[in-house]
């Protein structure tokens, strides 16, 4: 047994808003899936097989969707699966994909992910489909509150992650939110939806698509700046129980552990040149940046205090806007690796980070307790010492 | 580089009945339980879990969440989940194991179907622009592919009501299954239509239920078992939605997977097939190039029990545990997905 390389050598993203009524269900993952093609220079008949992505199928309303999309993702005749993962489902997607190159089972796997929200109602499918839902934010709001808790942090924390990732947001053309006058003030002054999150700390329902096509070292050549997935993990645990740290939960601790020893990193903090991480609330920057051990214990929110993960500084978080700046929540996983792999084919625009040779993309959902995360590198090498 | 032999080390069934009494992560706890035992594999030894169910048949979103609690993931285990039958989830962890630095996964697929009325609810699985507004349901799908059957002469509505008596008589030793007996074909013939040209016979029965595997590399199969059931082939492929563009007297996605996962290899002695409409046993023999000599859902398939997102992974279980009794050499499992066969799978598998 042995186990391929897998690179990315195509990405395509819509552009995220709140209602795309200009296209279908089907216009929106091709929409996608085309710009991804075209960056690899392929097309649909150079794919072997596909993996859809997305969130509940109540958030549209269509059971099963991936099953209708065949057609529009030119699946017919070729293996198709569907993840679903809650809102990390993004992120595993990409990594069942790259499972399916590295075994050696396929050359070339598109990867799609999307969701259109506004087909539905987010707010009652994340709910449960049960009236009186607290919302995402409303179950992610005490454990906010106890990290600020334990940190010390002071509140305006959130407020700074929220204006650095709209800044950001600025610099990407796919981005939802367009916030050109975001400040602090403005942050604070939007009202409070979940103790301690204001509206403007909190991310906005989307429209969105995001593929990729991966492929094996061969396949590799034919594009000149392909992003290599050095490393990749998933963990779970279950999301209500006694004594669990839902703040620090232990399987994003063991999920980036696993995935840092695979890629041969020791130093995430000096080793990650960038890293796009699940973000839909502000203080999650933070929060994860201890709970992927990127950060010491209580240390987090001093990076972002110190502006460490702004564009320009010495650990850049985000710098596509992240989900604060567009959330279709079965692409948003996705998003983040691409947004990642991006970085380190020096392909980001705008918001490139200069020097970028290896990346963090990490996504994360349920009650804060589904995991996946990849290591992307220029090259196989990426990774120093 | 060719897929690795993956073996199946271990199985388990839930009650397959009409409506359970249980919740479905208790019958996926119950049945995760028992296949982990049969395997002799410890659960906390389990590098990769994969599941598959559907948010819809619950009627709510996150529902396969709640399943975890079966997995035992705590502490924390590495693990995905398809919205698809456990068939798939099977696939995603052979893949996975292909890599080789794991050693064992567990796959279960579950649903219950009766929380729900599927006239209502399928036609919600349809094209949401120009089928689901019909009410495009499964029964009705189901009587468009059977009279497109007869039409093209390849069938007949006796062939059907033989593929149902003789489903239901198989069915009879297999002492997990919703329905069995013994029937006489004229009295069959002699029901009316539900949609024609079915009869209630030709559909499968309400079914609640709950199947769970273990998988195994080679070198680690060997440790746990005399008897391992080889994964020689496995290989699915989907079809366009739409029935309108596909000739659903035929089943080339089937046929296709077949090929891949290596039917031309060597004869079956038996096959286990997800046909939930007895008109789909015939499409699904003459793609699969099953011939008389074939024994065909000897459990009495998906018209004796159809545990949604549970039927396909039981029918590899089926077909398995007759490899692993030595009743079998090499057998073919098959799961389906979507309606009218559009999407398939095939598992092939042999003894030592």
């Amino acid at each position: 047994m042995s186990s391929e390389p897998c690179a990315i050598i195509g990405i395509g993203q819509t552009k995220h808003s709140k209602a795309r009524v200009d296209v279908s269900e089907a216009g929106l993952v091709r929409e996608a899936a085309l710009r991804a093609l075209e960056d690899a220079q392929l097309t649909f008949k150079d794919i072997d097989a596909v993996v859809v992505g997305k969130a509940p199928d109540a958030f549209e309303g269509v059971m099963q969707p991936e099953l209708f999309l065949a057609d529009a993702l030119g699946a017919s005749g070729k293996p198709l699966l569907r993840v679903h993962t809650a809102g990390s489902v993004g992120g595993s997607t990409v990594i069942v994909g790259s499972h399916l190159v590295e075994a050696g089972i396929h050359e070339r796997v598109l990867v799609v992910a999307y969701e259109k929200q506004s087909d539905g109602n987010a707010q009652w499918g994340l709910g449960g489909g049960r009236g009186g839902s607290i919302g995402a934010g409303g179950a992610f709001a005490p454990f906010i509150r106890a990290y600020m808790e334990r940190s010390h942090a002071p509140e305006y924390i959130g407020w700074m992650v929220a204006v650095k990732d709209r800044l950001n947001a600025l610099k990407n053309p796919y981005a939802h939110l367009r916030i050109e006058d975001i400040s602090l003030e403005k942050v604070k002054e939007s009202p409070m939806l979940w103790d301690p999150l204001h509206f403007l700390e909190s991310c906005p329902s989307s429209d969105g698509a995001c593929a990729m096509v991966l492929t094996n070292a061969a396949g590799a050549r034919s594009v000149p700046n392909p992003a290599w997935i050095l490393a990749s993990a998933v963990r779970s645990e279950m999301g209500q129980f006694p004594g669990r740290d839902a703040v620090r939960p232990r399987a994003g601790v063991e999920c980036a552990h696993d995935v840092y020893e695979r890629a041969g990193i020791t130093n995430p903090r000096q080793q990650i040149d960038v890293a796009e991480i699940y973000v839909p609330f502000s203080w999650y920057e933070p929060m994860w940046l201890e709970g992927h051990d990127i950060a010491e214990l209580g240390e987090g929110w001093k990076m972002t205090d110190r502006g460490d993960t702004e564009i320009t500084g010495s650990f850049p978080v985000n710098p596509s806007g992240g989900v604060l700046s567009s959330n279709p929540i079965g692409a948003s996983g996705m998003l983040r690796m691409a947004e990642a792999a991006l970085q380190v084919r020096g392909a980001a625009g705008e918001h490139q980070v200069d020097g970028a040779r290896v990346s963090l993309g990490q996504a994360y959902g349920g009650n804060a307790q589904y995991f996946a995360m990849a290591v992307m590198g220029a090259s196989l090498d990426a990774v120093s010492g | 580089m060719a897929p690795v032999d993956i073996a199946i080390v271990g199985w388990s069934q839930s009650s397959l009945v009409s409506a359970a009494p249980v919740s479905e992560p208790h019958l996926c706890l119950q049945t995760v339980t028992a296949a982990i035992a049969h395997s002799g594999v410890g659960l906390r030894e389990i590098g990769f879990t994969c599941s598959g169910s559907c948010d819809y048949l619950s009627g709510g979103p996150f529902v396969f969440v709640a399943n975890l609690e079966a997995a035992g993931a705590w502490p924390p285990i590495s693990e995905s989940h398809v919205e698809m039958d456990g068939a798939w989830a099977l696939y995603e962890a052979w893949v996975r194991l292909q890599e080789g630095d794991i050693d064992t996964a567990l796959v279960f697929g579950s649903g219950k179907s009766s929380p729900s009325d599927r006239a209502q609810l399928y036609p919600q699985q349809m094209d949401p622009y120009y089928l689901a507004p019909l009410g495009a349901d499964p029964d009705s799908l189901a009587a468009i592919q059977a009279r497109a059957l007869i039409d093209s002469g390849k069938a007949t509505e006796r062939d059907f009501a033989e593929v149902v008596q003789r489903s239901l008589r198989n069915a009879k030793s297999n002492p997990n299954v919703v329905q069995s007996g013994d029937f006489d074909i004229d009295a069959l013939l002699a029901a009316g239509y539900v949609n024609s040209p079915l009869r209630p016979h030709d559909l499968p029965p309400v079914t609640d239920g709950a199947a769970a595997v273990v998988l195994a590399t080679a070198d680690r199969a060997r440790q746990l078992t005399d008897r391992p059931v080889w994964i020689r082939g496995i290989d699915h492929r989907i079809e366009p939605h739409y029935p309108g563009v596909r000739d659903l007297t035929s089943s080339p996605s089937a046929a296709l997977a077949a090929r891949k996962a290596g039917i031309g290899d060597g004869a079956v002695d038996i096959a286990e097939i997800s046909a939930v409409y007895s008109p789909q046993e015939i499409i699904l023999r003459e793609a699969l190039g099953l011939g008389d000599s074939v024994a065909v859902n000897p459990s009495g398939g998906a018209l004796a029990a159809n545990p949604v997102m549970a039927t396909g992974l039981i029918r590899i279980i089926e077909a398995a545990r007759r490899v692993a009794d030595g009743s079998a050499r090499r057998v073919l499992a098959h799961a389906a997905g979507g309606q009218c066969l559009q999407q398939n799978l095939v598992c092939i598998m042999e003894a030592e």
